[in-house]
C-alpha cells in the first residue's frame, strides 16, 4: 500500500507545545505516518451499536463529602516553583485573552 | 547472602530471629555495589536513610510489631511519588521535582513497615518495553548486558532477578510489569484495574495504569499485592472490594480448575522457542490436574491499534502538566508558549515527544471520532472476548512476549516494530482484568521466557494459585543469572 | 433595513462549597497566595481528582430553580488548553453530558414580562488568580480548581435590557438558591456575552461575536450596546462580521479584536477516565426539589397575598435575600408588616447606606425592629421617636423599652399635660383658630404643630387632634 500522510506533525507539535527540531519532524512524519498506517485496520470492524468503553469498570457517583482537608505547606509548594515573587509563581507576561 | 532470598523466606527468618532488617538491607546494599554500576536499575538511593528505615523496623518488631513486609526492602518505580524524594519518571522535564506526598501504594509499604529502598530506572514516563527511552540512565539485563531487560519497569525487573532488591513496584500500563519480568526472570503481576490505588502514580494513560508487585516468586508478589491492595478514596477508579489474603490460598496442585488457551496468543513471528516453552507450561499445568480448554479471544489482535490510541491521547493530557510553571524543568521563554515549547523540547525524550504527538493528534478537531471514539468501541469488543472467554475458564495461559529479550538498540530506530512486540500483554490493560507473569524457561541464549497467566476482573487469587502451583512444580524461578 | 439583535451569556457562577470542586483545599477568599493547594489543584504528578458531592447538589438545585432537567447520567471531560492558570493544562468540565438540561427564567424587562430559555448547566473547575507585574506575571494558585457551574443561556435575548434583566434576575435566584454568594467584586459571576445580528425576519443567526469573562453589569450593557452597533455598522457598509473573540476597553467603551492563533479553539475534550460518571435517581432530585428555597418572585406573591403588603414594597424588600430574610424574621414576631416594611425601605435602609453596614452587621435584630413596630402601633411612641429609636438600635443594641423610658420617648396622651399645650397654641394662633371656624379644615395642622413643637415630638397626634377639635367646639 502507497504511504499515505495522515498527520501534520509540525502543526500537531504546535498543538502539544513542544518545539521540534527539522530533523525531529521528519523523523517523526515518517514514524507516525506508518503508526496511523497500521491503525487503519480498526476500519475494518463494524461498529454499529457498540458502545465505547472509557472506563475498564461500571462504577458511578464516587463523591467526597465537602469537607475540608490539609493541603500542601506553602513552603513546599515554593520550594517547588521555579521561580518565586511574593509567594507566587512567576512567569513570562501572559498576554490575557480574556 | 540475604538479598538473594524471598520475601517469605526473609520473614520467616526475621521472626524466628535469625536475621535482622538491617542485615537484610545491608547484603542489598553489597550487591547494589557490587553490580549495579553494570545492571544500572537504580536511579537514586539514600543508603542511609534505607537502613535507618531498616534499624526502625527491627526496633518495631522488637516491641512486638510484626507483618510480612517489616523490614523487607522493596525497590520503588521511579514514577511514583515517594514524600520527599524526586520522582523524575524517568525524565529530564521533572529534574529539581521533590515529592510532597506519598502514593498510597508507597504509604502502604510505609505502614506495614517495608524499607522503601530506592528509585528504580523505567522508560521515560513508563513509555516503551526495553528501559532504552529512559532520560537518565541504561539500565541492562542481568542475564545479558547487550540486551534490554524490558520495560517500562525494566528498573524493578532487573533489580530484583539481580537480586538487588527482595522485590520492586512496577506499574503496568501495556504490559511494563509483566514484559520485564518475563525478559528478567522473575514474576511480575498486573492487577485488576481498581485493585490499587493510582493515587500517587504519574498517570501515564489513566484507564489502563496500574502498580503491582515484581517479586523471586509467585508467593512474594502475592505477599506484596495483598499490602499495597484496597480501596482509596483519594483515587475515583479505586473499587471497594475486599482484599483476600492472596498468599494463605496458594496451593500445589491445579484440580479442578479449567485453564484457557487462545488461539490468538501464539501469534505469526513468536520465536519458536518462546512458542515450545509456554507449551510445554501448558501441559505441565494439565498434569498438575487442570483442565485445559480452548478459548477465543477473535479481538485481541486490533489490541495494539486501539492502544496507541487511547493510551497515548490520554498520555497528551496527562503529561501536559509538565510544563516548567510550578515545578520541574524550566526554559526561559518571552511568553508562556515559548517557555512551554522549549521546556518540553529540552524535558522530554523522543519516544514521549512522538506518543504525545501522536495522542494530541487523534484527539484533534475533526479526527475524534475516527480515532479516538472507534478505538474505544473496539476496546469494547476486546472486553468482551475475555467476558465471554472466563465463561469457559478460570484462567488463560500465553505468553508474554513474542520472544526473549533483545539487544539493546535492536529496535529504537522503528517504533513500530516496538509496539507491535506489546500484542500479548496490552489487551489485559484495555479489558482491565489480571494476570501474572512467571518465569517458564531458557531460550537457547540462556534468556528467560515468561508464561503469561490471564485472570477474570478481581480473581487475582485464581491466577496466584496457577502460578504458584506451576512454580512449586519447576525450578526456572530459582535460576539466577550469573555476575 | 432593521436589525435584531441576538444575544446569550454563558454565567460562570461560583459556588458555596467549603472546599474545591476535586480536593479537600479550603475556598476561601483572600487568603495568603499559594496556601489553600494540595498536588489536586496544583496538577502535581499522579494526583488525582475526586468530586466534592456538595458541588454536584448545588449545581442540580441551580438547574432545579431554574427548571432544568437533570440529566440521569452525566459524565466528565477534558478540555485541553495550555494556560499558566490552569495547573494541569486541562480543565475538568463537562462536554457533551452536563448535570442540567433546558431551563428558563421568567423575569419582568420594563415592565413587560419576558421568559428566557435556557440550555445547559454544567459543572467544571476555575482557574487560579494571575496578577501581573512588569514584564512577568505571578500566579495564585488558591482559587485554582474551586467549583463553578457555567449557566449555558440560548441566544434569545434582543438588548442590553434583557440581557440585564437575565443576570439581574439570575443573580437574585442563585442567592436566594443559597446556590452562589454572588458577590461580583469577589469574581463570583462572570459572564462571557454572545453576540449577534441579523435582518429583522430572518431565522439563521449572524456571525456571533464572544466577549469574554466579564463581572461587571454595567460594562456588559456598554459592551453589548457598543457591539451591536458596531455590527450593523460593519453590515451596513457591506462588510461581515467574522466570528472572533473580542475584549472590551472600559476605558474607551468599546469593544476590540482579540485575534487568537486558530489552534485556540481546538480543545481535544475526551472523557475524564479519572473520574467515573454521576448519576442521579428521581428520588434524588425529589429529596433536592423539596429542600429548595422560596425564590424571589414567590416570596413577593406571598407579601402581597398574605401579609397585605403593596406591590412596591414586595418588590423593595425582596431585591436582596438579606433584608427579605430580615423582614420575614421580624414577621414572625410581629404582626405589624406594613410598619417593619416602612421601617426596612426607609430608616434602615438609609441607615445601611449612610453608616455603610449591611443589616446582619448592624446591631439591629429582628426581635428589636419587631418592638419598634409594636411601640408604635400601641401608641407607646410616635413615628419620629420610632425613627429616633431605630437609629440607636442600629447602631448601639440595646432594649427597645429600656431606651425609650432612658430618653424619654414615649408619647403624651395624658389630657392634663395635652391640655395645657393645646391652650397654648389655640392662645397664641387666633389667625389659625379662626381659619378652621371659618370651615377650613386644614388649618387645625398648624395648631397641631405647635403641640407638637411643644411637646418636643410625644405627643401622640390622633389624641392631640382629638383635644383640639373638642376645644374649638368642632
Amino acid at each position: 500500500m502507497a504511504e499515505a500522510t495522515h498527520i501534520d506533525v509540525s502543526y500537531v507539535a504546535h498543538l502539544a507545545r513542544i518545539h521540534l527540531t527539522e530533523e525531529e519532524t521528519a523523523l517523526f512524519q515518517g514514524q507516525l505516518n506508518q503508526v496511523l498506517e497500521y491503525v487503519e485496520q480498526l476500519k475494518e470492524l463494524d461498529v454499529t451499536g457498540v458502545e465505547p468503553t472509557a472506563h475498564a469498570m461500571s462504577l458511578v457517583n464516587v463523591l467526597r463529602a465537602d469537607e475540608p482537608a490539609p493541603g500542601l505547606d506553602h513552603d513546599t509548594v515554593v520550594d517547588n516553583f521555579p521561580a518565586v515573587r511574593d509567594g507566587q509563581v512567576v512567569v513570562p507576561k501572559i498576554i490575557d485573552q480574556s | 547472602m540475604l538479598n538473594t532470598k524471598t520475601i517469605a523466606e526473609l520473614s520467616a527468618m526475621l521472626a524466628a530471629g535469625e536475621c535482622t532488617s538491617v542485615d537484610i538491607v545491608s547484603d542489598v546494599l553489597a550487591a547494589i555495589n557490587a553490580r549495579d554500576g553494570k545492571i544500572g536499575a537504580y536511579l537514586t538511593l539514600d543508603r542511609d536513610d534505607a537502613l535507618a528505615q531498616a534499624k526502625a523496623a527491627d526496633a518495631a518488631r522488637a516491641t512486638g510489631t510484626t507483618g510480612a513486609l517489616l523490614g523487607i526492602p522493596v525497590a520503588i518505580k521511579d514514577l511514583l511519588n515517594v514524600k520527599g524524594q524526586p520522582c523524575t519518571c524517568g525524565s529530564k522535564i521533572l529534574e529539581g521535582y521533590s515529592a510532597p506526598y506519598d502514593a498510597t501504594a508507597v504509604a502502604k509499604l510505609r505502614e506495614t513497615g517495608a524499607v522503601l529502598l530506592g528509585r528504580v530506572n523505567m522508560d521515560e514516563f513508563a513509555m516503551g518495553s526495553s528501559t532504552e527511552n529512559s532520560g537518565l540512565g541504561k539500565t541492562v539485563n542481568p542475564w545479558d548486558a547487550e540486551r534490554v531487560p524490558g520495560g517500562s519497569s525494566g528498573g524493578s525487573a532487573a533489580c530484583v532477578a539481580a537480586d538487588e532488591a527482595v522485590a520492586a513496584l512496577g506499574s503496568d500500563t501495556g504490559g511494563s510489569i509483566r514484559q520485564p519480568a518475563a525478559f528478567c526472570g522473575c514474576v511480575g503481576l498486573k492487577p485488576t484495574y481498581g485493585r490499587v490505588s493510582r493515587y500517587g502514580l504519574t498517570a501515564f494513560a489513566s484507564s489502563l495504569d496500574q502498580i503491582g508487585p515484581l517479586a523471586k516468586t509467585v508467593k512474594d508478589a502475592a505477599l506484596l499485592l495483598g499490602v499495597v491492595s484496597g480501596h482509596d478514596p483519594a483515587d475515583s477508579t479505586s473499587i471497594d472490594v475486599p482484599v483476600p489474603d492472596y498468599a494463605a490460598a496458594l496451593t500445589d496442585d491445579l484440580k479442578g480448575m479449567k485453564l484457557g488457551l487462545p488461539k490468538e496468543y501464539f501469534v505469526e513471528g513468536m520465536d519458536p522457542e518462546v512458542e515450545a516453552a509456554v507449551r510445554a507450561a501448558v501441559k505441565k499445568c494439565e498434569e498438575l490436574g487442570a483442565e485445559i480448554v480452548d478459548v477465543s479471544l477473535p479481538n485481541a489482535k486490533y489490541a495494539i491499534a486501539v492502544y496507541y490510541i487511547i493510551a497515548t491521547a490520554e498520555a497528551s493530557a496527562n503529561l501536559a502538566r509538565f510544563d516548567g510553571i510550578r515545578y520541574g524543568l524550566r526554559e526561559d521563554g518571552a511568553d508562556p508558549i515559548e517557555l512551554y515549547g522549549k521546556t518540553r523540547a529540552a524535558g522530554f525524550g523522543p519516544e514521549v515527544k512522538r506518543r504525545i504527538i501522536l495522542g494530541t493528534y487523534v484527539l484533534s478537531s475533526g479526527y475524534y471520532d475516527a480515532y479516538y471514539l472507534r478505538a474505544q468501541k473496539v476496546r469494547t469488543l476486546i472486553r468482551n472476548d475475555f467476558i465471554e472467554a472466563f465463561k469457559q475458564c478460570d484462567a488463560i495461559l500465553a505468553p508474554v512476549t513474542p520472544t526473549p529479550a533483545y539487544k539493546i538498540g535492536e529496535k529504537t530506530g522503528d517504533p513500530l516494530k516496538m509496539y507491535l512486540d506489546d500484542i500479548l500483554t496490552t489487551p489485559v490493560n484495555l479489558a482491565g482484568n489480571c494476570a501474572l507473569s512467571v518465569p517458564c524457561g531458557f531460550s537457547s541464549d540462556g534468556l528467560p521466557i515468561g508464561l503469561q497467566i490471564i485472570g477474570d476482573s478481581f480473581k487475582e487469587a485464581n491466577i496466584l494459585k496457577v502460578g504458584h502451583a506451576y512454580e512449586q512444580a519447576t525450578d526456572w524461578h530459582k535460576q539466577k543469572p550469573a555476575f | 433595513m432593521k436589525y435584531e439583535a441576538c444575544i446569550g451569556l454563558e454565567t460562570h457562577v461560583m459556588q458555596k462549597t467549603q472546599t474545591k470542586m476535586f480536593c479537600g483545599c479550603k475556598h476561601e477568599y483572600g487568603a495568603k497566595p499559594n496556601t489553600n493547594v494540595c498536588p489536586v489543584c496544583l496538577g502535581y504528578p499522579g494526583a488525582l481528582p475526586v468530586m466534592n458531592a456538595r458541588a454536584i447538589e448545588l449545581c442540580c438545585k441551580a438547574g432545579l430553580l431554574l427548571g432544568c432537567g437533570i440529566n440521569p447520567r452525566s459524565k466528565w471531560d477534558r478540555k485541553n488548553y495550555f494556560y499558566p492558570d490552569m495547573a494541569k493544562n486541562y480543565q475538568i468540565t463537562q462536554a457533551d453530558e452536563p448535570l442540567c438540561l433546558g431551563g428558563q427564567l421568567t423575569t419582568e424587562v420594563a415592565g413587560e414580562t419576558k421568559t428566557f430559555t435556557i440550555e445547559r448547566i454544567h459543572q467544571e473547575e476555575n482557574a487560579a488568580k494571575n496578577t501581573h507585574i512588569s514584564g512577568a506575571s505571578l500566579v495564585d494558585y488558591n482559587r485554582a480548581g474551586t467549583a463553578l457551574m457555567e449557566i449555558v443561556s440560548n441566544p434569545c435575548m434582543h438588548s442590553s435590557s434583557d440581557a440585564l434583566a437575565y443576570m439581574t434576575a439570575l443573580k437574585q435566584i442563585m442567592e436566594y438558591g443559597g446556590i452562589s454568594d454572588c458577590d461580583l467584586e469577589k469574581g463570583h459571576m462572570r459572564s462571557d456575552v454572545n453576540v449577534s445580528v441579523r435582518p429583522v425576519g430572518q431565522k439563521e443567526l449572524g456571525a456571533k461575536v464572544e466577549i469574554k469573562n466579564m463581572n461587571s453589569f454595567g460594562f456588559i450593557v456598554e459592551a453589548i450596546e457598543y457591539e451591536i452597533d458596531r455590527q450593523i455598522g460593519v453590515i451596513e457598509n457591506g462588510g461581515t462580521i467574522d466570528q472572533e473573540t473580542r475584549g472590551y476597553d472600559t476605558d474607551r467603551g468599546e469593544t476590540f479584536s482579540q485575534r487568537t492563533k486558530e489552534d485556540a479553539h481546538d480543545y481535544r475534550y475526551f472523557p475524564e477516565p479519572d473520574l467515573l460518571p454521576v448519576e442521579i435517581s428521581a428520588e434524588q432530585i425529589e429529596q433536592w426539589r423539596s429542600e429548595l428555597p422560596e425564590l424571589p418572585a414567590q416570596r413577593r406573591a406571598r407579601y402581597v397575598s398574605e401579609l397585605g403588603l403593596p406591590e412596591y414594597d414586595a418588590g423593595v424588600l425582596t431585591a436582596e435575600k438579606a433584608v427579605s430574610e430580615f423582614f420575614d424574621e421580624t414577621c414572625q414576631k410581629t404582626k405589624q408588616y406594613k410598619l417593619v416594611s416602612n421601617y426596612l425601605m426607609g430608616k434602615v435602609a438609609s441607615l445601611v447606606t449612610e453608616k455603610e453596614i449591611s443589616i446582619a452587621d448592624s446591631e439591629l435584630t429582628a426581635e428589636t425592629l419587631a418592638q419598634v413596630a409594636e411601640l408604635v402601633a400601641g401608641g407607646t411612641i410616635s413615628s419620629s421617636a420610632a425613627n429616633e429609636l431605630i437609629e440607636v438600635l442600629f447602631t448601639e443594641g440595646g432594649d427597645p423599652k429600656a431606651i425609650v423610658e432612658e430618653k424619654g420617648m414615649a408619647q403624651v396622651s395624658d389630657d392634663s399635660a395635652l391640655e395645657i399645650w393645646a391652650d397654648e397654641a389655640i392662645a397664641g394662633n387666633p389667625k389659625a383658630v379662626e381659619a378652621y371656624k371659618a370651615g377650613n379644615a386644614a388649618s387645625i395642622n398648624a395648631l397641631m404643630g405647635c403641640v407638637m413643637k411643644a411637646s418636643r415630638g410625644k405627643a401622640n397626634p390622633p389624641a392631640v387632634i382629638a383635644l383640639l377639635k373638642k376645644k374649638l367646639g368642632a
